[in-house]
């Protein structure tokens, strides 16, 4: 398989042409105008992951939603698995910025954390 | 009305206005004063939940809140006032303040500085004299994004976006993940208005499909938004005949570019350079009244709020000279550019400092040199978009070589 990534590690955006076989066996990096361009493809093609931010309802909070992240990234199949776990969170207030929401989201070993303070109303 | 002497007075808030108050007030500048028209601090990082802030300012990747509250913890431990709910009304060019709120009423304010830190707004609609019927359902991606991120209401459920600018693409995002069907973003340009970076994770990962040299030809529905048509458009921005596609959709986000908010700055006769949308400003930020300020994003829309925080650091060094010494040093020095740049800020510098330089490019170009003739500078690019802002910084030795004007210009090869 082929297939083009605009490597988005520095403005150059190279486009750069990976072939892999059906494992994600990397055969041929093409396009990239420096190491960091490869080392890029590499996890987009065999693990690409992101950080997720979100919101979660917040009950007696001066605001009715309260902004999330994932300490790291995860993995990007999971994005919207991760969505609707915390679609069904809903937290009491105070909430302080960097407490955790969710543990362990979908065992990937990351916590959600609040990525804002929200005082009680 | 209440009367109030301050030494610096700062409009504003947001990024620009926390940073240009935490900068002079570590500088020892005595009784520094935000003036707030939100109920909070923070201007738009509350709602740009996202991560990607922070990287050159505090060395990590931070979402839009996390930065805003390490500004304001910083602020309060600084012990900095920062009146909320206070719109300012009028700005004089002798720096007099009238300022609005619902606990002091009238309020004046003498200021012996001030920094304009008032940020942007979004172009709206009919900025941009989209034709069809006004319905329900049209909203700008920052108005969708507070609806979203703050209020908790989702305002669409299918989804057509006007403009690839970055608050553009990242609601491309934030409505897929909310469970909302983004159908469309149509760029006019035959290039994306965002960083590369949000074309790859807010559109390629979920599939989203971008219309280059797109633009909405139509829109219909009576009560809510029920289509929107597109169509290819020829270099000079006219639809092509017969390229029309009716996307089904029940809203039309608009992400089509942001204009310093200046009508204080006018007011008290701030020159206003139409290439930015801000103030013609020398290498302090300074306007052209002596002891009026412009930082962040009232100054120059930035890419990013690292940027911004630096702008406001400048500006607040500058109101320090200044309320030292009375006056700045004249910036003698004409800072140009040709059609391949379209703009450059600073307007005006000295030769006495070292000067960040912003500029953006007119359009995408490789393998370029940016050059500066009359320092010898050629500086080789290998790609740059409008998109990234060039920024550039020069030493007050190099900068002493030119006599009257320097000369930015793009160059091939």
């Amino acid at each position: 398989m082929e297939k083009t990534y605009t490597c988005i590690i520095c403005p150059t955006g190279c486009k750069i042409t990976v072939t892999f076989d059906e494992n994600h066996n990397i055969i041929s990096i093409k396009g990239n105008r420096c190491p960091h361009g490869k080392e890029y493809v590499q996890q987009e093609v065999t693990n690409p992951t992101r950080i997720l931010a979100t919101t979660v309802r917040i009950k007696n909070g001066i605001l009715p939603l309260v902004p999330v992240k994932t300490e790291k990234p995860i993995p990007k199949r999971l994005l919207i698995d991760a969505m609707n776990v915390l679609a069904k969170v809903e937290v009491n207030a105070p909430v302080k910025i960097g407490d955790v929401i969710v543990e362990n989201i979908l065992n990937t070993g990351v916590n959600v954390i609040a990525t804002r303070s929200i005082p009680k109303k | 009305m209440i009367e109030r002497n301050v030494d610096l007075a700062i409009i504003g808030g947001g990024p620009a206005g926390l940073a240009a108050a935490i900068k002079a007030k570590e500088l020892g500048i005595g009784n520094v004063l935000i003036l707030e028209r939100d109920n909070q601090l923070g201007g738009i990082l509350p709602q740009c939940i996202h991560s990607g802030f922070g990287l050159h300012y505090f060395g990590k990747d931070l979402t839009g809140p996390e930065f805003a509250e390490r500004l304001i913890n910083r602020v309060n431990e600084l012990g900095i006032e920062a009146k909320l709910n206070t719109m300012v009304i009028e700005l004089n060019n002798d720096k007099t303040i009238i300022a609005v709120n619902p606990t002091d009423g009238l309020l004046k304010i003498k200021p012996k500085a001030v920094i304009l830190a008032m940020g942007c707004r979004e172009r709206s609609r009919s900025a941009i004299q989209l034709p069809g019927t006004r319905p329900a359902g049209i909203f700008t991606a920052g108005t969708a994004q507070r609806l979203i991120n703050i209020e908790g209401y989702l305002p669409g459920k299918e989804v057509v976006i006007l403009g690839s600018g970055d608050v553009g693409l990242i609601m491309a995002r934030r409505f897929t993940l909310e469970g909302a069907k983004v159908k469309a973003v149509a760029e006019i340009m035959p290039y994306p208005g965002g960083l590369p970076r949000n074309v790859v994770q807010c559109l390629e990962d979920f599939g989203i499909p971008l219309y280059l040299s797109h633009t909405v030809i139509d829109i219909k529905g009576k009560n809510r938004v029920e289509s929107v048509t597109i169509a290819k458009v020829d270099k000079n921005f006219k639809p092509i005949p017969g390229t029309e596609k009716e996307i089904k959709c029940d809203t039309l986000v608009l992400s089509v570019g942001l204009i310093p908010e200046n009508e204080l700055s006018k007011g008290a006769g701030v020159e206003i350079d139409p290439r930015t949308g801000g103030a013609f400003v020398d290498e302090n930020l300074q306007t052209n009244i002596q002891g009026i300020f412009a930082c962040g994003n009232v100054l120059v829309v930035y890419d990013l709020v690292d940027y911004v925080v630096e702008s406001a650091e400048i500006a607040a060094q500058g109101a320090k000279e200044y309320l030292e010494n009375g006056k700045l040093p004249e910036s003698k020095i004409k800072v140009e550019h040709d059609k391949t740049i379209r703009f450059v800020v600073p307007h005006y510098v000295s030769g006495q400092k070292d000067v960040i330089f912003v500029m953006r490019v007119s359009e995408p170009m490789e393998n370029v040199k940016l050059m500066i003739e009359e320092l010898g500078i050629k500086i080789t690019q290998p790609h740059v978009v409008p998109s990234e802002m060039i920024r550039l910084k020069l030493s007050r030795k190099l900068i002493s070589k030119a006599k009257d004007k320097i000369t930015f210009r793009i160059v091939k090869g």
